[in-house]
């Protein structure tokens, strides 16, 4: 049976469940109570698990402290952060604490902690309210990067985040929130590291992340028109990224834009692109194009923006641009 | 419990254990069988025993990269320590951690630190893990002078004292932060008084008195175990060796050093206040040090002995092996 409900009602089923399921999951971050979260994901939580929620000072490096001792002490902390911008006031943390403690310690140590990151362009917050760092994480042994781009895949991966014994740095893209899809009922958890063929096609290979997922598929049907037969990935986890079924696309399609808003230099899809080239070049007919944000702060004014964020016609084009 | 001879045997011993097991690994770093940084306590051992005198075998401990005394006094095995500062693989991080991030989970010895101050926070977690679990476990948070400047002992103290958690902050102000002496970097003399600013009760104590920390800290940690929250104790003390092996010491004189080891040794004091009760005698303390001087030979051949860690074992405990396999 499915529903259809929204990106943000999916997050909040999937952490009512877990906090049902485990009573060593617990949620701590600033707003998280009174105001239920800045995108009110952790509405309702307070009065359901009592005890459970805690909403804290200004205090990102303490909060995410505070979440690596309570998880190597049994616990499964899910930390919200207002915005993935203030992440870094918390870098150590997240960096040489979460990341390092199970290598540094010889495997002593777990950190099951859940960083919830909203994020992204959306709401015009400007530079310090909406940059996209997966690939800062992507970068860091010991922590995995999930980035779900519809309610399904955000339920089923949080799932799985809260379930890991390993720190997850969830990014939830703002405008997705509100976004709505079809999320089953009923229990279902998501694997880490299993992409999935969002759009099945032959001509050519997108690989999206995010939010580029749902322009990926408006650009694969603007592109039908035009007689191409577009599929499109979403690898759902960046790490740790399903290299398999992305290169078996690509081998098949010949053809790969890789497509994300984290910034096309050294960014996600910098990654990804290195990877089909390293192991599908024998069966790439053109050049991979990666499609990213400019190497910039996220401008303020929305005329500025749109030059920023990638769009449907930047997709398409690169398309042509593979396949012709 | 109450001060008694064989509390004082007991952390006399400690306090040894400590003191030959550092010399041990600078000799043998010097030896080139250690490797790596050594950042020495010795000096400081009093701090390190007297708290931890008053733990059970659950309350956690967090350390900083100067934790040597703090894993021996919660009562690690000294030969695995050994084998770590070798960088075998019987060592007690399996050879992965090394000499600042030497930690043992068996005993809630949650680990040193490499980071200045970054133990603060996550031992909060730690008391708040235990209040939610309504156990009655105690975290320990040991940090430097260094770090009450740091943001995190503002981020980690401010919540403690916020949700009132089963935590006990240490400051061990050993008067350098680095090579630099605190003053010069720093406004109040008392770190102790930063305890008002999170409306919990902060005590400086002499650190290279054993009895008077142990005292000091049986409070805290009894307030702290019986739901009274958090103290700051700021324990005055002083490392006998510079800030790691091969520190030329430009900022100090060597008859400073000189002064405290000879008025201010935490060993020697012990050792007067037990001769003074007569709980120890001579030949007890002969014997005391040479039980010692077999551990610590034991460790050294243990460290000798244990192989190195196999090449296979550099991509292991990145992430948990379920998720390796993925």
């Amino acid at each position: 049976m499915m529903r259809t409900i929204t990106f943000g009602e999916a997050l909040r089923e999937a952490l009512h469940e877990e906090m049902e399921r485990d009573d060593t999951v617990f949620v701590m971050g600033e707003d998280v109570i009174t105001h239920g979260g800045p995108y009110k994901v952790t509405q309702g939580i307070a009065e359901r698990f009592p005890g459970r929620i805690f909403e804290t000072p200004i205090a990102e490096a303490g909060i995410v402290g505070v979440g690596v001792g309570a998880a190597m002490a049994g616990m499964h902390p899910v930390v919200e952060i207002m915005y993935l911008d203030f992440i870094t006031c918390a870098m150590d943390e997240v960096v040489n604490q979460a990341a390092k403690m199970r290598y540094m310690t010889g495997g002593q140590a777990s950190v099951p902690m859940v960083i919830r990151l909203p994020c992204g362009a959306g709401r015009l917050l400007a530079a310090q309210h909406s940059q996209i760092m997966e690939s800062w994480f992507m970068h860091v042994p010991g922590v995995q990067v999930a980035v779900p781009s519809t309610p399904s895949d955000g339920k089923g991966l949080l799932k799985t985040a809260v379930r890991s014994p390993d720190p997850v740095l969830f990014f939830e893209y703002k405008r997705t929130y509100t976004s709505k899809g079809e999320v089953p009922e009923g229990e279902y958890t998501i694997p880490f590291g299993q992409a999935d063929i969002k759009r099945d096609g032959e001509d050519a290979t997108i690989v999206a992340v995010g939010p580029m997922v749902q322009k990926s598929l408006e650009a694969a049907v603007l592109l039908e028109d035009e007689g191409y037969d577009v599929e499109v990935v979403d690898p759902r986890t960046l790490s740790p990224l399903d290299t398999e079924t992305i290169c078996e696309s690509v081998r098949r399609t010949g053809r790969a834009v890789v497509c994300g808003e984290d910034s096309s230099f050294a960014g996600s899809v910098s990654e990804i692109a290195a990877m089909i080239g390293e192991n599908c070049f024998g069966d790439l007919k053109a050049p991979v194009v990666r499609i990213g944000s400019p190497h910039v702060p996220m401008p303020f004014s929305a005329a500025l923006v749109k030059h920023v964020v990638p769009e449907v016609p930047n997709i398409t084009a690169a398309v042509e641009q593979v396949i012709s | 419990m109450s001060l008694s001879a064989e509390l004082c045997r007991t952390m006399y011993k400690d306090m040894w254990r400590i003191r030959l097991f550092e010399e041990e690994a600078n000799r043998q770093t010097n030896l080139g069988n250690v490797m790596g940084a050594l950042h020495m306590y010795c000096g400081e051992e009093a701090v390190a025993v007297g708290v931890c005198s008053n733990l059970r075998k659950d309350d956690y401990v967090l350390g900083t990269h100067r934790s040597h005394g703090h894993c021996l006094a919660k009562g690690a095995d000294s030969r695995q320590m050994m084998a770590e500062l070798y960088g075998k693989a019987t060592g007690t991080c399996a050879g992965k951690g090394g000499s600042m991030h030497i930690a043992d989970f068996s005993l809630n010895m949650l680990g040193a630190n490499g980071i200045v101050g970054a133990g603060i926070a996550p031992a909060t977690g730690a008391a708040l893990a235990s209040k939610m679990r309504g156990t009655d476990q105690v975290a320990v948070c040991f940090f430097g002078d260094g770090a009450a400047a740091r943001g995190t002992f503002h981020e980690g103290i401010g919540l403690g004292s916020l949700w009132k958690l089963p935590v006990v902050y240490v400051c061990e102000n050993n008067q350098y932060q680095q090579w630099v002496p605190r003053m010069n970097v720093a406004v109040l003399d008392s770190v102790s008084d930063m305890a008002g600013a999170y409306a919990i009760p902060g005590v400086s104590v002499n650190g290279q008195d054993p009895i008077e920390v142990y005292e000091v800290a049986r409070e805290a940690i009894n307030r702290a175990r019986s739901g009274g929250g958090p103290t700051l104790i700021e324990a005055r003390t002083y490392r006998f060796y510079g800030h790691s092996l091969g520190d030329e010491q430009q900022y100090r004189t060597p008859e400073e050093v000189e002064a405290w080891r000879t008025d201010h040794d935490p060993i020697k004091t012990l050792r007067a206040l037990m001769a003074d009760r007569q709980w120890l005698t001579d030949q007890e303390d002969t014997a005391i040090q040479d039980e010692v001087k077999d551990e610590i030979a034991n460790a050294v051949k243990f460290a000798d002995e244990s192989p190195f860690p196999d090449a296979a074992e550099v991509t292991t405990d990145v992430l948990a092996p379920a998720q390796e396999a993925g």
